[in-house]
């Protein structure tokens, strides 16, 4: 059992996973931002690999990946950081990128690379279900690497089961139908989807992501799914911070996410 | 067009016959490599067009507007001086002459027609030059449909008669801010706004890109091209394929349009016209073929300019219609396996022959078309043998950069 499979045996509820961009808003602040999420109580860890091209990403992630690009962000650099970072913590991280950044590596090495830095799983949002599922899906398995597949208010029932069968750790539940950082908020018509979703009862836990930005949404996610995910409400508040303002900035945020006085 | 599929054409025993499997690969190139946000409207027009495009009332409509409304069959053209030139019979595909000005109008007469039959009520479409973002605008306009266009910031600079186009016509032109603000970042957005429209929206893509059906579906509107070709050549010289078929390439629509019916002739030989910008090796080029590595782009594998992390890389060309990173996945698997040559041609050589066809024929080509004749200066051919070029669109929206060059070219 890996990280990721820990932790939801443990905790069923209030799962907080937040994203950040590696390399935003300084090359060097990927330890410091994980230390911080943990200390300020995030459950778990979502590592983007800054891509050019991030299609499923709104404009502040977009931002934050061109500032990460032009600060000198590499996957080897990330790998080599998230090596050292693992001794000194244990949350389960999760990389997030697209699957030409792999491709561009070698796939199986990649995957591998992941496994021996301590990378816990991966979300690859462009990666296709049956490449998963006929070219490394055994590979995961050998590896004990997580995989994460997302679900929108689109996909159907057959696919969320699909989903359901190949996921490896949680579900990403894409709240609306739309990219990152794009709506604030929580909708009737949203909560429709949650409530068709919880009916399924699939076997893995679900995240909830997109849209989720602050105590509030965050508290009403967390009735709908074990938990939710963070991405550019964090990026925003990390926005042009120097590196030694980015530890308190991230405790400070996680904890008004909990709703804990600083 | 007739309901055929290249695939139903006879191919020498010897050779791999070339057609799309199922999951929409060429070879290896192709595919659907999209975030789940987008499969469910993908995975309908998978399922869907084809049995949607060979409905016999979808044919009677599309061959109907092509014919009123576009003006097609265009003409084929026998270039007599460029041919006394070049030494060869030089054939040109007037798809200059279409509604619209370029080829990119088969494309969007048959999607609008598509998205009528998917029960879509709002059209979006990326555009780089503005033809196909005018061609859009144009068939939206003609069905009633509300049209909203991507484009490059910079390609607004620098194409602006077709945005004044697109406005008069209806639609909103919303400028694409990120990366090189160009056609890459344009179809950035408009994925994007897909994303974020999934019940209502269509997407109409302009080229033989992105994911699966798009490239497939795209080359058989286009498809019209080459099928005319065959009628014309008959007529003209009594047989039915030339000796060698030249289009520029930008994602790879016209040229896949004026290829299609030849695809497993392999008398025909297909030359790929690329934007070699100020020198394939200048660090400003589009020049996908010779700098691209195998990776994905826009939700398709093939041949795309990137790092070797997988950054893509910013393009350049002066032709805002070829200054793309990728090329469409029939294209990149054409070339690797070598049925298609690939050609480079710059900035400058492009401009020269842009002067060339005006004054030598009386035709003023796209920039984009103008690379494919400068294809003429680099590759071999007989003296007997049939060219065909395909002329995918005018030079009006270009007449500014010309306009510019004008001293150079002074008698
Ligand atoms: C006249 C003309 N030719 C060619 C192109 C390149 O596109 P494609 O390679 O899809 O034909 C464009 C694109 O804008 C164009 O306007």
């Amino acid at each position: 059992m890996n990280r990721i499979q820990q932790l939801f045996e443990q905790k069923k509820s209030d799962v907080l996973n937040i994203y950040f961009t590696a390399g935003f808003p300084n090359l060097h602040d990927t330890e410091a931002i994980i230390l911080a999420l943990e200390q300020g109580g995030a459950d778990l860890v979502e590592i983007g690999m800054p891509y050019s091209d991030p299609l499923a990403d709104g404009t502040t992630i977009q931002e934050s990946s061109m500032t990460a690009l032009e600060n000198g962000m590499t996957l080897p650099l990330l790998l080599e950081q998230i090596a050292a970072v693992r001794p000194k913590t244990t949350v389960p991280l999760v990389l997030m990128g697209y699957f030409n950044q792999v491709m561009q590596y070698g796939e199986e090495r990649f995957f591998r690379q992941c496994k021996e830095v301590g990378v816990d799983g991966v979300i690859l949002p462009d990666m296709p279900v049956y490449v998963y599922e006929e070219q490394f899906r055994s590979l995961f398995e050998t590896l004990d690497l997580g995989i994460s597949f997302l679900i929108t208010p689109q996909t159907n029932e057959e696919r969320i089961r699909q989903v359901d069968a190949l996921t490896r750790g949680f579900i990403y539940m894409v709240s609306s139908s739309s990219i990152t950082g794009a709506k604030s908020g929580i909708s009737e018509q949203q909560l429709a989807y949650f409530n068709r979703v919880q009916a399924l009862q699939l076997q893995h836990p679900r995240l909830i992501g997109f849209g989720i930005s602050n105590h509030d949404t965050f508290s009403t996610a967390c009735q709908y799914a074990q938990g939710a995910i963070i991405g550019s409400a964090f990026i925003k508040a990390l926005a042009g911070l120097q590196p030694e303002q980015v530890p308190a900035a991230t405790v400070a945020f996680v904890q008004a996410v909990r709703g804990v006085a600083s | 067009m007739q309901n055929t599929g290249m695939a139903n054409q006879a191919a020498p025993a010897a050779f791999a016959p070339i057609e799309i499997d199922e999951r929409g690969y060429y070879g290896e190139f192709g595919g659907a490599f999209i975030p789940e946000m987008l499969y469910p409207n993908v995975e309908e027009l998978r399922e869907r067009y084809l049995k949607i495009m060979y409905e016999p009332n979808f044919q009677l409509e599309f061959q109907q507007l092509l014919h009123d409304y576009v003006g097609r069959p265009t003409p084929l053209y026998l270039a007599e001086r460029l041919s006394e030139r070049y030494g060869a019979r030089i054939y040109l595909k007037r798809e200059d002459l279409c509604h619209t000005g370029a080829h990119k109008i088969n494309n969007t007469i048959g999607q609008i027609l598509m998205a009528k039959r998917l029960g879509k009520t709002r059209i979006i479409a990326e555009t780089g030059a503005g033809q196909h973002g005018v061609a859009t605008a144009t068939v939206c306009a003609l069905m009633g449909i509300e049209c909203i266009v991507y484009m490059g910031a910079v390609d607004i600079e620098r194409q602006a008669p077709n945005v004044a186009r697109m406005k008069m016509l209806g639609a909103e032109v919303r400028p694409a801010t990120s990366g090189s603000q160009t056609l890459k970042d344009a179809t950035n957005e408009a994925i994007r706004d897909w994303i974020n429209n999934p019940e209502n929206t269509h997407y109409i893509i302009g080229s033989v890109v992105g994911p699966h059906p798009y490239p497939d579906m795209v080359a058989r509107f286009q498809a019209v091209i080459s099928e005319e070709i065959q009628w014309q050549l008959e007529e003209h010289t009594g047989r039915n394929h030339p000796d060698l078929v030249i289009a520029c390439v930008g994602g790879g629509s016209n040229a896949a349009g004026a290829y299609y019916h030849f695809l497993n002739d392999q008398r025909v030989r297909l030359i790929a016209v690329e934007a070699a910008g100020k020198g394939v090796d200048s660090g400003h080029s589009a020049a996908t073929s010779v700098l691209g590595t195998k990776g994905i782009i826009h939700g398709s594998r093939t041949l795309l300019m990137q790092t070797e992390d997988g950054q893509i890389v910013e393009p350049y060309s002066i032709s805002a219609g070829l200054d793309y990173p990728g090329i469409g996945p029939l294209h990149a698997h054409l070339i690797s396996t070598g049925r298609a040559e690939a050609v480079s041609i710059t900035d400058d050589e492009a401009l020269i022959s842009a002067f060339e066809l005006a004054r030598t024929e009386g035709i003023i080509p796209a920039l984009e078309t103008a690379h494919a004749f400068s294809a003429l200066n680099k590759i071999k051919f007989r003296h007997s043998d049939i060219i065909v070029i395909n002329l995918s669109g005018r030079g009006d929206k270009d007449l500014a950069m010309y306009v510019e060059h004008l001293p150079r070219f002074a008698r």
